[in-house]
């Protein structure tokens, strides 16, 4: 097998895996705070996905720049959410949550059909198919730039969690609720500012994703999936660990299509699941509860 | 009224409905034709435009036949459990016949169901030859199977090669890896030995998920075979994605040839592609449209989807379109919609005045239809255009592609 190819469709598998963790890292943060899994994650993405086609549709904003508008309108649509409809769900059993969010889910997929319709949209932008070879390697453009993007949100999400007084609050809320709730922070506000971040982290996911993937509404449920199974991998509410789930998912679906067979690649993702769930049940990168 | 009063009454009613001319089916004067098709899911576009020819029909049919037909429609939302339900739902709604799938899946399903139950059932789109080959009584399929479709699209491989006086030697195959394209992958492992006139062999077969979001590593696979084009077997989005990706991989063979399958032919290809849909081409069942009927069909879409053209739906809405006119000309003959009466009577069908290409619609002893044709057509500014076979031709045939890298 030419060696090139090997290079090429690593690199591919890598840059996509890092899109995947970014999106799969709104999830982690959102579990890793509030304790609930949002089984609408997909959906919101599928939701950002069109906002970005529309924006381009009407004012031909590039995704890269939607990003920040689609991310803004998310965190005030994510903040919303858990104030007014999780929040009060937060001490009920978790088959409550889980129904909640799946109605949410069901919610989103049909308001999105009922908008769009079934049609597949996307975005045509000048440099959509750009490519840059170096020594016959491809480096494909917007998946570069959404890697890059992905990398310098992360970087941002990271920095605001560690240095801001906000993000230590949220982690120590996180950490200890009830201590939290002792020294007088306002955790459900925290909660929603939480929600609100990672819908934003997914609003950029899906801005990036448009670059290289066509929207219809169904889309929502696989990547929900997807995120589920990276987060798994690099253990739930760990960060760094849901982009190391992202690329590690990415990577192994790339070489197993190349060197086994590439209808069967998506089943390399479950695979590696499996193994995690086996050998280290808390995930690569997870604690031990 | 009390309790007594009321039971005799509606035993009265009852006795009076069961033995009332107008309820026996034998003289019933509507045919309720169930319409199965995946209007949403990875398929919804094609089955949203199957479901125009099916939307047409009744009143095209009335106006050629003077049959009443009810339209019940049911979305198999791309799935094969669904298509099964819902089958078995119009069924207990009184559906006379079914119709559809648009998808080989989807049609085995269908016709268990339609067998089980005893309820005619014609096929409107699927090639997968099992379907026609389990005996059964009730099911009747108005489209090639994958080998019939396979020996028509590499003969129009051939006829295209020698229109264009070239000769590729290789050939990379991707195909889908659903029901369709495993049949058509057999298809074609089957017949291309024994069709010694075609200059190419195939030096490498990649099959890939039709629902898949990323085709960066088979497209990078089929580019490292560096064989002269690329034979392919796909549906809609997939051939979206791997045509992007053939560009961004630079990856420029002599060209891309469907050798009967969807996709590249439909108009969200052209326009989620725009100029690089163009050159590509697909060797598929195609309307005719120097008949009358096509003329009468195509007539009748214009005024219900005045901003729609027809060549993007043409073989969609005309398959779907003949499956409910076998099923109305049957009707009129059988003057029932008794099973058994509608099935023998669809036994019986013969249609000359057709909308797609090929002799007389008949069903041999199998239910499957024999003689219908392909065409070989190429998008051209952004339209797919007949090129062969030539007395139907629109224009000629360009290939190799020009200016390929630039596309």
């Amino acid at each position: 097998m030419p060696l090139d190819l090997v290079i090429n469709v690593t690199i591919a598998g890598v840059l996509t895996g890092m899109v995947y963790g970014l999106m799969a890292l709104g999830l982690s943060v959102i579990f890793g705070v509030v304790r609930v899994v949002n089984f609408a994650h997909g959906e919101m993405m599928t939701i950002a996905m069109y906002a970005a086609v529309a924006m381009y549709s009407a004012w031909h904003v590039d995704p890269f720049l939607a990003a920040i508008p689609v991310a803004a309108a998310f965190f005030a649509l994510g903040y919303l959410l858990q104030a007014g409809l999780i929040n009060p769900f937060i001490t009920r059993p978790e088959h409550s949550q889980f129904m909640l969010m799946v109605a949410v889910a069901t919610i989103m997929v049909n308001g999105m059909l009922m908008a769009f319709g079934p049609d597949a949209r996307n975005v045509q932008i000048s440099y959509q198919l750009d490519s840059w070879e170096i020594g016959g390697i491809l480096l494909d453009k917007p998946r570069i730039y959404a890697a890059a993007m992905a990398l310098a949100t992360s970087a941002a999400l990271f920095a605001f969690f560690r240095y801001s007084l906000t993000g230590k609050a949220i982690r120590a809320c996180a950490d200890n609720n009830l201590g939290a709730l002792v020294v007088g922070l306002n955790v459900r506000h925290l909660y929603a500012l939480t929600f609100g971040l990672g819908s934003a982290c997914v609003a950029v996911a899906g801005c990036m994703m448009i670059l290289f993937l066509d929207v219809t509404p169904s889309l929502g449920p696989g990547y929900t999936l997807l995120a589920f199974i990276i987060v798994i991998v690099g253990g739930l509410g760990s960060m760094t660990g849901a982009l190391l789930g992202g690329v590690l998912i990415g990577l192994s679906e790339a070489l197993a299509g190349l060197f086994i067979q590439p209808s069967a690649k998506s089943m390399f993702g479950f695979a590696l699941l499996i193994l995690v769930l086996l050998f280290r049940p808390q995930g690569l990168l997870g604690r031990k509860p | 009224m009390n309790r007594r009063d009321f039971n005799k009454a509606a035993a009265a009613v009852g006795a009076a409905a069961a033995f009332s001319p107008l309820n026996v089916r034998a003289q019933a004067q509507k045919l309720k034709v169930g319409v199965l098709l995946p209007r949403s899911g990875f398929q919804g576009l094609i089955g949203q435009s199957c479901q125009k020819g099916a939307d047409l029909a009744p009143g095209v049919i009335k106006q050629l036949l003077g049959v009443d037909i009810e339209l019940m429609n049911a979305d198999t939302e791309t799935n094969i459990d669904t298509a099964r339900t819902r089958a078995e739902r119009l069924i207990q709604e009184g559906a006379n016949v079914l119709v559809g799938p648009f998808d080989s899946g989807a049609a085995s399903a269908i016709a268990q169901v339609a067998e089980q139950r005893g309820v005619p059932f014609v096929i409107n789109i699927a090639a997968a030859p099992p379907i026609t080959e389990q005996g059964y009584k009730f099911v009747f399929r108005n489209f090639p199977t994958a080998i019939d479709l396979t020996v028509n699209g590499l003969s129009l491989i051939g006829d295209l090669f020698r229109a264009t006086n070239v000769a590729p030697r290789t050939a990379v195959f991707m195909h889908v890896n659903d029901t369709f394209g495993q049949a058509m992958n057999k298809g074609i492992s089957a017949t291309l030995p024994r069709l010694t006139q075609l200059p190419f062999r195939i030096v490498d077969t990649i099959s890939y998920d039709p629902a898949a979001k990323d085709l960066t590593v088979e497209v990078s696979k089929a580019k490292a075979a560096n064989a002269d084009f690329l034979l392919l077997v796909c549906r809609l989005n997939d051939a979206i994605i791997l045509r992007r990706e053939m560009v961004k991989q630079r990856w420029f063979p002599m060209g891309v040839v469907s050798p009967g399958s969807p996709g590249m032919y439909e108009e969200q290809f052209s326009k989620a592609l725009g100029p690089i849909a163009n050159y590509c081409i697909s060797n598929a069942p195609w309307y005719n449209p120097k008949t009358n009927m096509t003329k009468v069909v195509k007539a009748a879409f214009a005024k219900a989807n005045p901003k729609e053209a027809f060549v993007f739906h043409g073989t969609n809405v005309v398959y779907t379109f003949e499956s409910i006119l076998v099923a109305a000309d049957a009707f009129k003959r059988a003057k029932s919609t008794d099973p058994k009466a509608l099935a023998d009577a669809i036994r019986q069908t013969n249609i000359t005045d057709r909308t797609v290409l090929g002799g007389p619609l008949k069903f041999n002893a199998k239910g499957q239809v024999e003689g219908n044709l392909s065409a070989c057509t190429q998008n051209l500014n952004g339209e797919p255009r007949v090129v062969l076979p030539v007395d139907a031709a629109e224009a000629k045939p360009v290939f190799p592609v020009p200016d390929y890298k630039k596309a």
